[in-house]
């Protein structure tokens, strides 16, 4: 039976963790994960999950506690935030190189210098390339639905990669939202039984995790864990079929909002879409044909898909929450030109970097973004290629 | 224990034909550790000469499972495999007692890896951790490093016209574990097999963190004949520069070999024979070996009051 609640998205990673009910959480707090954890070990101090509750010293300890747990051939979870994924840098790339499905919360927080608690992506952006499968979410529901079916993706035989799901910090992570859980049953029928590979813990058949590779077989490893990442987007679409049918709640690659028919789109990650669709309907009413995208999948990118969807459009918005600091725009915007420009489509696209480290963005900002839009739509012009708002110049 | 010829009977499970330098005293200590324990055991190693030279793929020399992460989190795999059985047993999924081992070398122990190593054994893992100290970072070229000794020449600290080598004195990380005050703690040296095997030993016998600090010669950094190794190794306990001794539960020290007058090696003998001191005997010098000198002979008797001054067996 569905149950349906009033929590705060923290909670709701933290009902998803109870569960998936892995074997191992290894984790370290930081702000705002640092609420999943909590409630977690709870969970752990009243026996209501199974798992072993490693509070390692730090989240470069964490991530390297779950890439040794997985290998031993257990289901392994952490989360972090932030500076805790910066840590990890090192050993994420260990935890995709070694093929250990670790599934991750990530809840988004900008990184130092300045020291900054709220949320924007920079931090999950500067791990994009790690060879972790990166999933956002808008809201708690989702969170919740997307942690659940990270753990069938990631595991996946096809697949066997780590993934992160994210939410944005506070502005998810903090609120209360009204969201569903499936029945207990029916989410460890849908999470399944864990398949280890080859687990240290098979002691009567030795094998060796993590050897040392030359230049005779490292490329190979390499372009097997590309191969990998080639399977995802297959996977991920069947697992969001099978999710479909027990939640009645659907997800694709990427979500969109009155796109089919738009002429100004935007492309948004996680919470933000919410108040870019008032913004569409607050337009639409008005007789702007304004559309929305939103990626689900970032890592890998859906690159074909999302061009296709936006290949009718006359001019293009990206909103970036982080800045690449490539002086050529924000990760989001760099990913979807580059797929309009394989698609040879020359659709004028524009980056909006905003809400840096937690600056508040309202429907005004976003307007403003479609009125550019219309703008170039009428003049065949684009003042600014890469455009910050809401901040003062 | 197992008498020698038993031992040399046994299934070795480092399998020859790893790459590592011939005099190297790695895969001795290895082998002295591993023949020492019946029980199924998974092994990790931190980035470095043992990891490399034994795990170059397709080829492995590891006849027991084993996991290599990165260089600074040896400590923190094996806490994850540890919870990972601990989690599996309780669950009924597994039936065996397993044992857990990881290896670093001083630089992944003393330096990099320090922090994972002092969060696992405050967790109370149940695992037992090998340092194999030569004294600086050999595999990537003989660097200084927290356990390098004072005096010795590293390609970071390298003698000069302002320089004798390493000027600081080594960090004493057997008394910090100690000072963690887990179940056991020990000094070991290839060069006493008997000692280092009965210490393992022991050490899979108690619940909880255990480490072992094993002087492991290197004749690359070192710049010692390949062939002296052992003796080296066992010069370095003579000299009272690497006490062999154990600790349990951080109050308990116990000095396993003290070496009588006559037997005691100066400092300088022992350094003689390594290229890394070299420079320690040209004129100008004498007083750095004169104040190294001291310092051991302070330090041996610093260690033989905290000897004296544990409380008794009952």
């Amino acid at each position: 039976m569905v149950k349906t609640l009033a929590q705060t998205g923290t909670s709701a990673m933290a009902a998803a963790m109870r569960q998936i009910n892995p074997d191992v959480v290894a984790a370290y707090p930081i702000t705002p994960q640092t609420a999943i954890v909590e409630e977690f070990s709870q969970m752990v101090a009243d026996g209501a999950v199974k798992a072993e509750l490693v509070q390692v010293e730090s989240e470069h300890s964490a991530m390297s506690a779950c890439i040794g747990a997985s290998a031993a051939g257990s289901r392994v979870m952490t989360a972090t935030s932030s500076a805790g994924l910066a840590l990890m840098w090192e050993v994420l790339y260990v935890a995709a190189g070694c093929r250990t499905p670790v599934i991750m919360p990530m809840v988004n927080r900008a990184l130092s210098a300045p020291i900054n608690i709220h949320c924007d992506h920079s931090d999950s952006m500067g791990a994009r390339d790690a060879g972790w499968i990166q999933i956002f979410s808008e809201n708690a529901q989702e969170a919740y639905d997307n942690l659940l079916q990270a753990v069938r993706i990631g595991e996946h035989k096809d697949v066997r990669l780590p993934a992160m799901v994210m939410m944005d910090g506070f502005i998810t992570s903090h609120a209360i939202e009204r969201f569903d859980i499936l029945d207990d049953g029916e989410a460890a029928k849908f999470v399944g039984d864990y398949e280890a590979i080859n687990p240290l813990l098979d002691v009567d058949n030795p094998v060796t995790h993590g050897p040392f590779d030359l230049f005779d077989y490292y490329f190979e490893h390499k372009r097997g864990q590309a191969e990998a990442m080639n399977h995802v987007k297959d996977v991920a679409l069947k697992v969001a079929q099978e999710y479909a049918a027990v939640s009645g709640r659907q997800y694709g690659l990427f979500k969109t909002y009155q796109l089919k028919d738009a002429e100004v789109a935007v492309v948004v990650l996680s919470s933000t879409a919410g108040t870019a669709r008032t913004v569409v309907n607050k337009l639409r009413a008005a007789g702007v044909k304004a559309g929305l995208l939103v990626p689900r999948l970032f890592r890998p990118f859906p690159a074909l898909e999302i061009a296709e969807s936006l290949s009718h459009l006359k001019a293009i918005a990206v909103m970036d929450r982080s800045d690449s600091f490539s002086t050529l725009g924000g990760p989001l915007f760099i990913e979807t030109s580059h797929a309009l420009y394989d698609l040879g489509k020359n659709i004028p696209t524009v980056d909006y970097i905003f809400g840096l480290g937690g600056r508040d963005t309202g429907p005004d900002q976003i307007e403003e973004v479609y009125s550019d839009l219309q703008d170039i739509v009428n003049t065949g012009k684009v003042k600014e290629l890469v455009n910050y708002i809401g901040v003062r110049e | 224990m197992a008498s020698l010829k038993d031992i040399a009977r046994q299934k070795p499970r480092l399998a020859s034909g790893h790459r590592l330098c011939p005099g190297c005293g790695a895969s001795i200590a290895v082998n002295q550790v591993l023949h020492a324990i019946n029980y199924p055991v998974v092994v990790t190693s931190a980035t470095g000469c043992l990891e490399v030279s034994t795990t170059p793929f397709p080829y492995t020399s590891w006849e027991v499972p084993f996991i290599h992460s990165a260089f600074e989190n040896a400590a923190a795999t094996i806490s994850g495999v540890e919870a990972a059985y601990n989690s599996l047993k309780r669950q009924g999924k597994i039936s065996k007692d397993i044992k857990f081992l990881a290896f670093g070398g001083d630089g992944g122990t003393y330096d990099i890896g320090f922090q994972a190593l002092s969060g696992a054994v405050e967790r109370g893992h149940d695992f037992l951790y090998i340092c194999y100290d030569n004294g600086a970072y050999m595999n990537t070229g003989i660097q200084r490093s927290g356990a390098t000794p004072v005096g010795a020449a590293t390609t970071t600290a390298p003698p000069g016209k302002e320089s004798y080598g390493k000027v600081q004195r080594r960090k004493d990380i057997t008394q910090i574990m100690a000072a963690h005050q887990i179940p056991y703690t020990a000094q070991a040296s290839v060069s006493y097999w008997k000692d280092l095997m009965r210490k393992v030993e022991k050490a899979m016998e108690i619940e909880g963190p255990k480490f072992i600090n094993v002087l492991s010669p290197c004749p690359r950094g070192w710049r010692s004949i390949d062939g002296q190794s052992i003796s080296l190794a066992k010069e370095a306990v003579l000299s009272c520069f690497w006490p062999l001794y154990e600790v349990e539960d951080g109050n308990k020290w116990k000095v396993n070999v003290k070496p009588r007058e006559e037997q005691k090696t100066p400092v300088a003998e022992w350094f003689k024979k390594q290229g890394r001191f070299k420079h320690l005997f040209k004129p100008g010098n004498e007083q750095v070996l004169e104040n190294i000198q001291a310092e051991i002979d302070d330090q041996w008797q610093r260690l033989l009051a905290k000897e004296a001054a544990s409380p008794k067996e009952q």
